[in-house]
């Protein structure tokens, strides 16, 4: 099994994502991350989905979205070749004696503090899924109180735009 | 403006060879627009139900000259009719239905058509778009239901999306791999008052099916057919929905190559032909099972490695090569990986191929199956289809359909319910054009005959149209003879009366130790299945019943008697017929591959499994 990163366009509707969500679900896929948001165009919805299979598999998961009518088109992005980044939000322990500590390593890893009480500090850090479990690692003996993680977002690398050609269709066929 | 399918057959929708647009912009209510958008794509039956929420669009549905509504008894049946309609006539099949129940009764037919790529079109009402969530009176999210088993599924709360999305809703059903689509709309949209427009702009920028093959992979397909010494040309349903017939048989007669056509595309190839080797499958003949087992190449058009054709399927077909063309692309490699995929349309990927093969020929290539047809017409000849008679003067089932299919002949419909009859129906019915045998495959629907013949009458009104149905089907959906013989909509039924469940039943035989556990339908729950007297189920009495539904009722329980009552049902056409043969309970269908064995384990018979030889092997 390994992970695949798959970028799908699609129509901005109501019930896109039970559409899609349904369909890994009735053929046997899990999703490991899944991320929905707005793209240059007001129309279209960009997903970012990551799923851990094998190539076949995958193949055939592709095919079968790419026949959901509301999907518009689907990329997969090489992880080698594509900017790859989620969000964490994470609330840690901190009294007089740790704080300092704590920042220090906010800082180690190119992190925010966004929050600070007398019992904790409210981290927010950006980066690829490898640099926020070494993070968190580092974060761990401090006591994690709470923490919220994004889905992961990706783009790839270079000039060209996956965009570019369908939302010219869609302009075209609006 | 959406691209359309460059196939004139599948890229058609009525919408888009309207004459020449003359724009309609008119006011009127969303029900209204509903059904004059219908009227525009050209939809002339609809089988359905009225009830709260969809009460708007029946008021404007009374004064269409242009669409008939035919009142169902259940909304299954209108499913099924709408089903029956579109695979008898090659159009989008319409079925209506009111909200909540209404709704639901339409998913066993949705699912059915869904598994057997039917195009029908689905409109549902729906509670008040202020009231959807609110578990209000008979509200159902029908579209989350329906989600899995539609191609596409819509919600109308703006009563201005009607004449789109009716638009849409049957382009998409009709093109690429066809299917089943449901229109959902709310209450108030049918009732507010709205701006009809016709013709109308599509959107579907997610949705454009490949129909076209590419030049590259059909020269290479006919290269590996003319080079094949055991090519079998695997064919589906998708070359009857392509109305690919007649290419089909140029191929085939071009190369001389044999042809098996499964469950789903009986009729594609004619059964009379020499170079038909039958059906494949589970029950299929073993000349046709045994050529896959044995080819070199399986040549598939429009066809998708269903488990009931393959049996186990890391054994089947294990020294061929696989050339797959079908218009889903996703079908492709999906179940068994192909050599040569060919993603298009089954008549353009067909017409390239008979002009690639002959370019073949005509660089000296030539095809040589003589070997091969040796092997095969000697399978042809040991193991042809056949039954052994039923014990003392009883009918025998298998008897009953090969003479209605000899006496009704190939230019009727016929459809069939699932189990035993539907199998015996496949093999002892001669099927020579398409179109002409309507079944439930892919869901393996019970009840499915009864409504689908009456859709099939409904839509071709001068066709003979025989449902051959089981005593256990018979009863699930009989009730759509009342709709028959109150439409004028004269079919005929033949039940196949064995008094149980048949193909449960024979599988209790086989697999179970004839313990027949809630297989008996002649008596109730004390009776073993076993102890004579069995007749054939009696309660209900099936003559009376259908005299009750305003048919003719007959009924045949000799062998004597069988030509005559068949000619009889013949000669009726005012009304709805139904014969009540009762048969021989202990028929089983052979030949028959057990479920999740190789297909080498075909058994001619009970326990008789055939002699190949092992030069292949």
């Amino acid at each position: 099994m390994s992970k695949h990163t798959l970028s799908v366009l699609v129509e901005n509707k109501p019930g896109v994502l039970a559409r899609i969500a349904a369909l890994f679900s009735r053929r046997g896929f899990n999703i490991d991350s899944l991320a929905v948001g707005p793209t240059e165009h007001p129309d279209v919805s960009r997903m970012t989905i990551v799923v851990n299979v094998e190539d076949l598999p995958l193949e055939q998961v592709t095919k079968q979205l790419n026949k959901l009518v509301n999907v518009i088109k689907i990329v997969e992005l090489d992880q080698s070749a594509a900017i790859q980044r989620e969000l964490v939000l994470v609330k840690v322990r901190a009294d007089n004696e740790t704080r300092s500590q704590i920042v220090e390593i906010v800082q180690l890893f190119r992190a925010k503090t966004v929050d600070v009480s007398p019992d904790a500090v409210t981290i927010e850090a950006t980066g690829s899924s490898d640099k926020l479990e070494a993070m968190l690692r580092m974060l761990e003996p401090y006591g994690i109180k709470e923490l919220v993680q994004s889905g992961l977002v990706a783009i790839g690398r270079g000039a060209r735009s996956i965009t570019d050609r369908s939302l010219r269709a869609l302009d075209r066929s609006a | 403006m959406t691209e359309h399918a460059a196939s004139p057959r599948r890229g058609d929708t009525p919408a888009a060879h309207a004459p020449a647009p003359q724009h309609v912009v008119e006011t009127m209510t969303g029900a209204q627009s509903l059904i004059r958008s219908l009227e525009a794509v050209g939809a002339d039956t609809v089988f359905g139900i009225p009830g709260g929420a969809i009460l708007p669009a029946y008021d404007p549905l009374m004064d269409s000259s242009k669409v008939r509504h035919i009142l169902v008894r259940h909304e299954q049946g209108a499913g099924h009719a709408a089903t029956g309609y579109a695979q008898a006539t090659g159009r989008v099949g319409v079925c209506m239905a009111t909200s909540g129940p209404g709704a639901t009764n339409l998913v066993t037919p949705i699912a059915d058509a869904y598994m057997d790529s039917v195009p029908i079109v689905a409109i549902t009402g729906q509670v008040s778009s202020k009231a959807i969530g609110t578990d209000a009176f008979q509200e159902a999210d029908i579209c989350g239901i329906t989600m899995p088993i539609t191609k596409h599924n819509y919600l109308v709360t703006d009563p201005a999306e009607i004449p789109r999305v009716i638009a849409e809703a049957f382009h998409i059903a009709a093109t690429g791999r066809p299917g089943p689509v449901l229109v959902d709309i709310a209450k108030d949209a049918l009732q507010a008052t709205t701006t009809f427009r016709w013709p109308v702009e599509t959107s579907l920028p997610g949705y454009r099916p490949v129909t076209k093959p590419h030049a590259k992979q059909i020269r290479e397909a006919a290269k590996l057919l003319v080079g094949a010494k055991r090519p079998v040309l695997y064919v589906g349903g998708g070359v009857i929905k392509a109305q690919a017939t007649a290419e089909l048989r140029i191929l085939a007669e071009l190369t001389g190559a044999p042809v098996v056509t499964t469950l789903m595309a009986l009729g594609a190839f004619p059964d009379s032909h020499p170079q038909h080797l039958g059906m494949p499958g589970m029950h299929g003949t073993v000349p046709a099972v045994t050529a896959l087992q044995k080819a070199d190449l399986l040549f598939t058009l429009g066809a998708r490695f269903d488990d009931r054709v393959t049996g186990k399927l890391d054994s089947f077909a294990p020294y061929a090569k696989v050339v797959h063309a079908d218009i889903d692309p996703a079908e492709i490699g999906k179940n068994r990986p192909a050599d040569v995929p060919i993603v298009g349309d089954a008549r353009e990927v067909l017409a390239d191929l008979i002009v690639a093969v002959q370019a073949e020929f005509d660089a000296g290539h030539k095809s040589d199956y003589a070997e091969w047809w040796e092997k095969l017409d000697e399978w042809k000849r040991t193991y042809p289809l056949g039954y052994e008679p039923a014990p003392g003067g009883q009918l025998s089932p298998q008897q009953v359909i090969e003479r209605i299919g000899r006496l009704v002949g190939p230019e009727a419909v016929y459809a069939a319910g699932v189990g035993q009859h539907q199998m015996w129906s496949s093999q002892f019915i001669q099927f020579e054009k398409p179109g002409t045998w309507l079944n439930s495959g892919g869901a393996g629907t019970m009840g499915y005959a009864v409504p689908a013949a009456m859709g099939a009458k409904a839509g071709r009104p001068d066709t003979v149209v025989w449902a051959i149905d089981g005593d256990g089907c018979f009863q699930m959906t009989n009730q759509e003879l009342v709709t028959c013989a109150l439409n004028d909509i004269p079919i005929k039924v033949a039940v196949i009366n064995n008094g149980s469940l048949g193909m449960v039943r024979q599988w209790q035989t086989l697999f179970y130790n004839q313990r027949y556990s809630n297989t008996v339908l002649h008596a109730g729950p004390d009776h073993d299945g076993i102890a004579p007297p069995a007749q054939g189920t009696r309660i209900p009495d099936f003559v009376l019943l259908s005299e009750a539904m305003g048919c003719v009722g007959l009924r045949c329980e000799r062998p004597e008697d069988l030509d005559a009552v068949i000619k009889q049902a013949m000669e009726i056409n005012d009304r709805p017929v139904v014969i009540d043969f009762i048969v021989h309970q202990d028929a089983m269908v052979w030949p028959m591959v057990a479920a999740g064995t190789s297909n080498d384990e075909i058994q001619f018979a009970k326990g008789v499994r055939p002699d190949f030889g092992d030069d292949l092997d």
